[in-house]
């Protein structure tokens, strides 16, 4: 719990707050019950009315106390809970920024592959609201007005208070652990049955053509059914235990009354020590019985509380002891031997690349889908490590320039920039995403860069021009569009190496091939590696580099390649057919 | 939609509930009642009928439950069985939809049902117990519980205006997080994690500020609730304390009356949380029933026509999907002599795909028909064709089963020297003997782990298996590695031998199989035909 812990810290004092105005409320309920009690029952014995002014006052100090302390604990509870949490999204997100290389043997495989594991680590960050809001809070509350509930009732008959302590502890922690028991192992089996059901239905669904085709629509659909009506049982399952639970919770509450009540008159207790014994037992009880559901729920957000807690427990990647200063001009790219496997992916991604691209020149990397380019790209930009060989850029290993997240020394550093194949638009302006290329670029920049990408005349069409908001949320942009937007910002950012995977993809063909010929042809900027699948425009390029699984098959340049018999004649012969 | 949605359960299940919700007030009435005796009177023989009283009021609180989960249950496997018989287009959000999605009902049977017929039955029960036993107090208790339902309602409306507005802003900044970690590998690539890791934290924090300013105003109608609950038992508690002391009221009535009133508002109270905890069962509920309203398909045709290698002819077919603007096939007119092999190309986007598609039957045409040796396609009996195709789309789907089972798809019954032979035939023998558990291996959700030529490969098996005297064929446009593409051209070759084919090929390998080659362009065909129409023409051959 440490890493948790740690962010939580900072605001232990508020949470005690609300912890502390829960257990207030719930105690003034007690109280409130209490307290009208023993008015009652003593008014009955017909005393002085003094003797009863103050329970008057306190009936209904009490009752004013009980609904605005819980409006308070709610309140704080919630106000305490969310700054616990932007503290750790702020954690979290570190974290994850700094875990940049994919460790083999890592079961999400932290690396190019994981938007899974990562979109489900923003949801496992939201459990922990419910571990903070729905487990800690009402527990805190509910064991201590038990407690006090003992300890009322011991003040007027000592022998119920012993009975109702054992009450307190069935209808509490002993109920809340058979129940979270029973449950765990019915969830399990739900858990199980849904998993079954979403398989099958993906066949069903996702197959619909294929099964109808082969006639096996009927044989599938009822393997579905048969998952559905396995789901159903478990559902069953599970609502007999939350039904025996709710049942017990009723049973135990009232013969705890009955117990009590029981135990203060055999004590000799007299009317009043009966009605506030039995009273406050009613209410104890009551108190502790929530504690079933938050011992469950507890349960359920157990793993992705441990989740968050393995993300933050990761030790932070290896940063350079001295970053290289980042030179302006174009920098050489060098691959040495250089291999690459994902976890649990079978044939290497890079089977050995050797690669020397000089400073400045412009090369074209093809090949067939799964041979190898966007890891060739992502190697480069030192987003994954190679596990033999090595990659140099301007002689440095691509981290040698920073991490890029220079944290306190601003944002400086890396010199491999561009549009990779998870690129993503940011929920914000289209300038904000252009900027976050490079946050101190000139209007001019600005436009020069989209100009070059096509998408001046995007930005244009858009209803609020460059303040257009786009991403989730915002005004929605076609492929093409969207595929223009990341190209102006990686052309943007200017970098000693750019490179660019697919740039011109989800455009028609001669926008596509207009643009990739401008990338290739346009003079100045840094050394360029361009994934491309489409060939016209590559007579343009310095070099193209023929890939195919995992490596380099054929180098020269376009006409040298179509000229002779080899895989990138047959991927030239494909275009022309298919033009 | 709450009515639609308790409309699935029957009658006697929702009249049962209400029983048992009236039974368990009864015995909570008794049950105060003996508690107020056995305490007034020092009576400990009245206890056991107390703890009897307790007892009865769990079982029918068991059983309600039990009941109400249960109809929970029966709900959703209804609406399961429905949603997986319709279509869907994005298969992953109904999946969601079917396991998920669709647990968010629970609530409202569980919990939102039992407590509103609980709201309905208790506290009539326990108000005509309280003007039995003591007027004045039945009427505090009759003026104030109006305030519950109207209080909540005043308020809520106010709260939903306000945080209404609030939503959307609150959305975004909470939207934040989950935008930043979706694109954590752009920030790296541009060098920017540094910069968001501190712009995470300010959102976070004019998150909360924005949501606790909301929730400031969305927690006044619980506060409004609880103070007047509280507040009522004070109300009941000092004048009847004050006619103890007169003289004017017996300890036991004075007892009833305190531990009933705090349960005539208790239903109605916890009736407003269940009603939101519901809200989202409500519209996982409506989006099934969307898809549940679905029109129906047309009926499917009848007519078997024999056996044999036949002849395929479209005729002016035009195919416009839903929602699209232009047409996906135009007047298409091509005829397919029995035995011929046909290679259709194009650009990406010319309907190619949706040519096969509606030979195999699984696209209507809009206008213009189908003939199969002369018998318009709409009228064959479907699973009589398909019976007699064999198809190999662009990305198969491969299921959940083992390698022999998805390559015996059409013939369950199949040996395992047919499902050889059709792997061989495919070139697929290869890798799937190099699997860890060879035929037996089995392939993950959606064909997990199975490359895409190896996908492909796969389904070449399974149309030769299934053995049809017709060939639908879709090359995949994802670029094959070479060794992968002349396994794939070699397989196919054996799989097209002496049938009527229709093949889609992007590149010369695969041409080289067919007979004649014709272009679609824009959903037209450019040749060799026209707009002719090849009717004419075969009739005139």
């Amino acid at each position: 719990m440490k890493g948790l812990w740690g962010a939580v810290r900072p605001h232990a004092v508020r949470l005690v707050v609300a912890a502390l105005a829960g257990v207030a409320a719930e105690v003034c309920g007690l109280a409130l019950v209490a307290t009208a009690a023993w008015l009652i029952a003593r008014a009955s014995q017909r005393p002085e009315l003094a003797v009863l002014s103050v329970a008057i006052v306190a009936v209904r100090g009490f009752a004013l106390a009980k609904g605005s302390l819980r409006y308070a604990e709610r309140l704080a509870g919630h106000d305490a809970t969310l700054r616990a949490l932007a503290e750790l999204r702020g954690r979290v997100f570190d974290a994850l920024a700094a875990r940049r290389r994919p460790e083999p043997g890592l079961r999400d495989g932290a690396g190019l592959r994981d938007g899974g594991a990562l979109t489900r680590m923003v949801s496992d960050v939201e459990a922990v609201q419910d571990l903070l809001l729905r487990c800690v809070l009402p527990g805190v509350a509910a064991v201590v007005c038990g407690v006090v509930g003992v300890a009322v009732c011991g003040l007027v008959a000592p022998g119920a208070a012993v009975v109702l302590a054992v009450g307190v502890l069935v209808a509490g922690p002993v109920l809340a652990v058979a129940a979270a028991g029973a449950a765990g192992r019915v969830s399990a089996r739900v858990a199980a049955g849904r998993e079954e059901l979403a398989v099958r239905a993906l066949d069903v669904l996702e197959g619909a053509a294929d099964l109808k085709v082969f006639g096996a629509d009927g044989r599938f659909a009822a393997a579905a059914g048969e998952a559905a009506a396995g789901l159903r049982r478990a559902e069953r399952a599970a609502a007999r235990v939350s039904a025996l639970v709710a049942g017990a919770g009723v049973a135990v509450q009232g013969c705890v009354v009955a117990a009590v009540v029981w135990a203060a008159l055999r004590g000799g207790a007299d009317q009043v020590g009966a009605a506030v014994a039995g009273l406050s037992a009613l209410v104890a009880v009551e108190s502790v019985l929530p504690l079933a559901a938050a011992a469950q729920r507890l349960r359920e957000v157990r793993p992705a509380v441990r989740r968050v807690e393995s993300v933050l427990a990761a030790p932070p990647a290896p940063r350079a002891v001295r970053p290289v200063a980042v030179p302006r001009g174009p920098l050489a790219v060098e691959l040495l031997g250089v291999r690459v496997s994902y976890a649990g992916g079978g044939r290497a991604a890079l089977d050995g690349v050797d690669l020397r691209v000089e400073r400045g020149r412009r090369v074209a990397v093809v090949g067939a889908s799964g041979a190898g380019k966007s890891t060739l790209l992502a190697a480069v930009a030192g987003e994954v490590a190679p596990a033999a060989g090595a990659v140099l850029i301007g002689g440095h290993d691509p981290s040698a320039y920073g991490a890029g997240d220079g944290r306190g020394a601003g944002d400086a550093g890396g010199a491999v920039r561009g549009l990779m194949q998870d690129a993503h638009v940011f929920a914000g302006s289209v300038r904000a995403n252009l900027l976050l290329a490079r946050p101190d670029a000139s209007e001019g920049e600005l436009e020069a860069a989209a100009r070059r990408a096509r998408f001046l005349e995007v930005v244009e069409a858009l209803p609020g021009g460059w303040d257009t908001p786009v991403g989730t949320g915002g005004h929605g942009l076609s492929g093409g569009q969207r595929q223009r937007l990341l190209l102006a910002r990686a052309l943007l950012a200017d970098p000693p190496v750019l490179v660019l995977d697919e740039p011109a993809e989800a455009l028609d063909p001669v926008t596509a091939d207009a643009v990739t010929r401008d990338l290739l042809a346009a003079p100045g900027g840094g050394t360029l590696l361009l994934v491309t699948h489409r060939l016209a425009a590559l007579g343009a390029a310095d070099e193209v580099v023929v890939m195919d699984r995992g490596r380099v098959v054929q180098r020269g340049r376009h006409d040298e390649l179509v000229a002779v018999p080899g895989p990138y004649r047959d991927l030239w012969d494909a275009e022309l057919l298919a033009a | 939609m709450e009515r639609r949605l308790l409309g699935l359960v029957p009658r006697r299940v929702l009249a049962g509930l209400g029983v048992l919700a009236a039974g368990q007030g009864v015995l909570l009435v008794v049950a105060a009642g003996l508690l107020a005796r056995g305490v007034a009177g020092l009576d400990a023989g009245l206890l056991p009928w107390l703890v009897a009283a307790v007892a009865g009021r769990a079982v029918l609180a068991w059983v309600s439950s039990l009941v109400a989960g249960r109809a929970a249950a029966g709900v959703k496997e209804g609406l399961r069985e429905a949603l997986l018989a319709g279509g869907a287009v994005d298969a992953g959000a109904r999946v969601t939809l079917l396991t998920r999605g669709l647990d968010a009902v629970d609530p409202f049977f569980t919990g939102y049902v039992p407590q509103l017929l609980a709201a309905c039955v208790v506290p009539p029960l326990v108000v005509a117990r309280l003007v039995a036993a003591d007027w004045a107090s039945a009427v505090v208790v009759l003026v104030t519980l109006p305030l519950v339902p109207v209080f909540g309602a005043l308020v809520g409306l106010r709260t939903a205006a306000l945080t209404g507005r609030q939503w959307a802003s609150l959305h975004r900044l909470g939207g934040h997080f989950r935008d930043v970690v979706a694109g954590l590998s752009t920030l790296r690539a541009f060098g920017r994690t540094g910069h968001q890791s501190r712009v995470v934290r300010a959102l976070a924090e004019e998150h909360r500020r924005a949501t606790t300013g909301a929730l400031r105003v969305a927690f006044l109608s619980s506060l409004v609730l609880e103070l007047v609950c509280a507040l009522s038992v004070a109300l009941v508690a000092v004048p009847v304390g004050l006619r103890l002391l007169e003289g004017g009221m017996v300890l036991s009535t004075g007892l009833l009356v305190l531990v009933l009133t705090p349960e005539a508002y208790l239903p109605l109270r916890a009736l407003g949380a269940r009603f939101h905890a519901s809200a989202e069962g409500v519209a996982a509920a409506q989006e099934a029933f969307a898809v549940l309203d679905a029109p129906p398909e047309r009926p499917a045709g009848r007519v078997v026509v024999g056996e044999g290698v036949p002849e395929i002819v479209l005729d002016r077919v035009t195919v416009r999907y839903p929602g699209a603007e232009r047409a996906a096939l135009e007047e298409v007119s091509l005829r397919i002599g029995a035995g011929e092999r046909v290679a259709v190309t194009g650009p990406s986007g010319a309907g190619k795909s949706t040519l096969l598609l509606v030979v195999a039957g699984l696209v209507a045409p809009v206008s213009g028909r189908v003939l199969v040796d002369g018998v318009d396609l709409a009228e064959l009996d479907p699973v009589a064709w398909r019976r007699r195709l064999g198809w190999v789309p662009q990305r198969p789907h491969l299921f959940a089963a083992s390698v022999a089972d998805n390559i015996r798809l059409g013939d369950p019954s199949a040996g395992r020297d047919r499902v050889v032979e059709a792997a061989r035939a495919a070139v697929a023998d290869g890798f799937v003997a190099a699997m860890p558990r060879g035929y037996a291996t089995v392939l993950g959700e959606g064909g997990a782990g199975v490359s895409a030529g190896q996908r492909q490969r796969l389904a070449v098996a399974r149309a030769y298996l299934a053995g049809g005297p017709v060939m639908l064929l879709d090359e995949p446009t994802a670029r094959l590695d070479v060794a992968s593409e002349r396994a794939l051209v070699q397989g196919a070759a054996r799989l097209l031998e002496g049938r009527t084919a229709l093949v889609v090929a992007h590149r010369p390998a695969l041409l080289s199989l067919a007979d004649r080659v014709v272009r679609l362009r824009d959903g037209r065909l450019s040749e060799p035909a026209g707009r002719a129409g090849v009717v004419e023409e075969g009739r005139a051959a």
